[in-house]
């Protein structure tokens, strides 16, 4: 294995430092490789971990143990001689044309860091770039007031920032319990958490209890519900959800005002300066979509996730997955999948056998096996119901271009027949965040539009790029011999 | 409408503010806010119009997946306020439609 021959030049990437990147880099740096590690937020610690190293909330019970678990991968990683770039975006991982100068494998990475474009050249990328918070299209969530509980959960780890005026939360899924608990630790207030949980899942997941009863996050979970609800007003049982503007406490036009929700059939009305919505989390897929990894459709988890192997290896040589962007599991199951990842990575680049790779992993595959115990349980509990899934015809779906539902189906009663096609139908999942938020509500509208299975409708075929970067930034790249070349002899 | 914890505000009382401006308005955030917290924070809700209809929008995921928190900083157009921390003397300014040219 050759020496890194320049800043720009590592064995291996990581791309993403949460839970999953962070093992992942530290592992496969103590072991001699030469890592980088990319992330796009300024500090480290993923979604989970999020500003852990510097958080305003220095009373640990508010954030709570698993929060502060995230400090003790940090270590490791510095001790490992692992390269941090923090505020890096990766746009781009290509696979040049040739093999490089002694016949080694040579993927190419583009990023931004400080407003300039960069190129890496490595041999191995392994891709941690977390999850996101599955859409939840209602009418009136793009109201000013309207934020994903998840969002609201940064702004408190980060900035110590919780809701002031009237606050409702809404939705289903662990994040929503957990963040209502840090909430009632930190005193914010809330005025009602609305729980859309279908009654007809808890049919459905029953038969998998047992596996959850033997999970080790089981005793954790029921505390946390069992003081919400006792603490909180929760309602249970909403089908049906609208955000509604107008002029806001604050005295702005065009922000939220109210909550109507509807529960046994009848509509309510809460008035609300926040409302936080919440249902689930989805695979972080753009970067792996764009570089060419296969995905398949997981009915349990209702999304798209690239496919991999045991070892987080996709369809493309040289690229693996670890974490929640492989399919959601969690901060401990991302943490050792990163580690498993790593071990390949290594296995594959020459630096350990085969032998030394699956002893090394027996410990990381255990502590991963626990750590999904009773997933399918919460995937399962967790469904979110059919009509937020898939939304009624004048719901807003794609954010940025303001396409509703109704204009999608209209597009598909006109021969759409999947996600591309809506692009240049409507412009749908065309504007900046490029399909990130609408795309798992188009292929369900369009599935469900035409009688047939998300798996059959597709998802976006998503093309580098992956974040806008300016023209100006890109021109900016530093040229090679070889790019100059290629202009001038051709 | 956002607050800060109580212990944060006696901590910035005494240290680690950032002075900044928003549409030119003197503005303070905490040192480590991202511009869109540092929004929030000074009571700003809505930070940018739609180019299509023109209707009002506000920070939604803060982790530089929705794009709803576009502002203009320091004349630069469309910069994703959740993702770019608060400095000193920066000028925020909130969006009217689509990135203008040259911004
Ligand atoms: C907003 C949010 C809050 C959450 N909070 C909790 C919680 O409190 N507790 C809990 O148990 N679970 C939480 N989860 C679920 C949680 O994401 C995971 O279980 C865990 O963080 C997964 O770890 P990971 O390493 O796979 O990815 P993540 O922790 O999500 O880390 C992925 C990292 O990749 C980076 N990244 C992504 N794309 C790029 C790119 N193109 N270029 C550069 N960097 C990139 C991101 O900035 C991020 O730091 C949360 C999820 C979300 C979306
Ligand atoms: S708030 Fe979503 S990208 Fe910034």
């Amino acid at each position: 294995m050759s020496a890194p021959n320049s800043s720009y030049d590592f064995d291996i990437a990581v791309v993403g430092a949460g839970p999953a990147g962070l093992a992942a880099a530290a592992l496969a740096a103590s072991n001699g490789a030469s890592v980088v590690l990319l992330d796009e937020q300024a500090e480290p610690g993923g979604q989970i971990y999020r500003a852990v190293t510097e958080t305003p909330v220095r009373d640990r019970k508010v954030l709570g143990p698993d929060y502060w678990h995230g400090a003790e991968l940090l270590g490791p990683l510095r001790d490992s001689g692992a390269v941090h770039w923090p505020g890096s975006t990766v746009w781009s991982v290509a696979r040049p044309r040739e093999d490089g100068p002694d016949g080694q494998r040579s993927i190419q990475i583009g990023l931004s860091r400080d407003g300039a474009a960069a190129m890496l050249t490595v041999r191995h990328v392994i891709l941690a770039t977390g999850a996101l918070e599955r859409p939840f299209p209602i009418p009136g969530w793009t109201l000013p007031g309207v934020l994903g509980a998840g969002a609201a959960q940064v702004l408190l780890k980060t900035s110590g920032l919780v809701p002031s005026g009237a606050t409702v939360m809404a939705g289903s899924g662990p994040l929503l319990w957990l963040l209502a608990w840090q909430y009632l630790q930190a005193g914010a207030r809330i005025d009602a958490i609305l729980d859309t949980t279908p009654k007809e899942n808890w049919r459905a997941a029953l038969p998998l209890l047992p596996g959850f009863l033997r999970s080790p996050y089981l005793g954790k979970g029921m505390k946390l519900m069992l003081e919400v609800r006792r603490k909180l007003t929760v309602i249970g049982n909403v089908t049906a959800l609208r955000a509604e503007g107008g002029v806001g406490s604050g005295g702005n036009e065009g922000v939220l005002k109210s909550v109507v929700y509807t529960r046994n059939g009848t509509e309510h009305r809460l008035p609300a300066d926040t409302l936080l919505l919440h249902h689930g989390v989805v695979p972080n897929l753009n970067l792996a979509n764009a570089t060419g990894c296969a995905q398949r459709w997981d009915e349990q988890q209702r999304c798209w996730r690239p496919t991999t192997d045991e070892w987080g290896a996709t369809s493309v040589e040289g690229v693996s997955l670890a974490g929640d962007g492989a399919g959601i599991g969690g901060a401990r199951a991302a943490e050792e999948a990163g580690r498993l990842t790593a071990l390949d990575a290594l296995h594959r680049l020459g630096r350990i056998g085969r032998e030394q790779r699956d002893r090394s992993a027996a410990p990381f595959r255990a502590a991963l096996d626990r750590a999904l115990t009773g997933r399918a349980f919460l995937d399962t509990l967790y469904t979110p119901a059919e009509a937020f899934r898939v939304p009624a015809d004048d719901t807003i779906v794609c954010r940025c271009e303001e396409i509703t539902a109704g204009a999608v189906r209209e597009a598909v009663r006109l021969g759409c027949s999947g996600p591309n096609q809506a692009k240049s139908f409507l412009r749908c999942g065309m504007g900046p965040c490029q399909g990130r938020l609408c795309g798992p509500t188009v292929t369900e509208v369009i599935a469900a539009e035409r009688g047939i299975s998300p798996a059959e409708v597709g998802y976006y075929r998503l093309r580098p790029p992956v974040k806008p970067i300016t023209l100006a930034e890109l021109a900016a790249l530093p040229k090679t011999d070889a790019d100059i070349d290629a202009v001038f002899k051709h | 409408m956002f607050r800060r914890l109580p212990e944060i505000e006696t901590a910035l009382k005494t240290a680690e503010t950032v002075a900044f401006t928003i549409d030119g308005r003197p503005a303070s955030a905490r040192a480590g806010d991202s511009v869109a917290a540092a929004l929030l924070a000074n009571g700003v809700v809505a930070c940018r119009n739609m180019p299509v209809s023109g209707a009002a929008r506000g920070p939604y995921c803060m982790m530089g997946v929705c794009f709803d928190c576009l502002v203009t900083i320091d004349g630069t157009g469309n910069r994703q306020g959740c993702q770019v921390r608060v400095a000193p003397g920066m000028a925020v300014e909130t969006q009217n439609g689509k990135r203008e040219v040259e911004r």
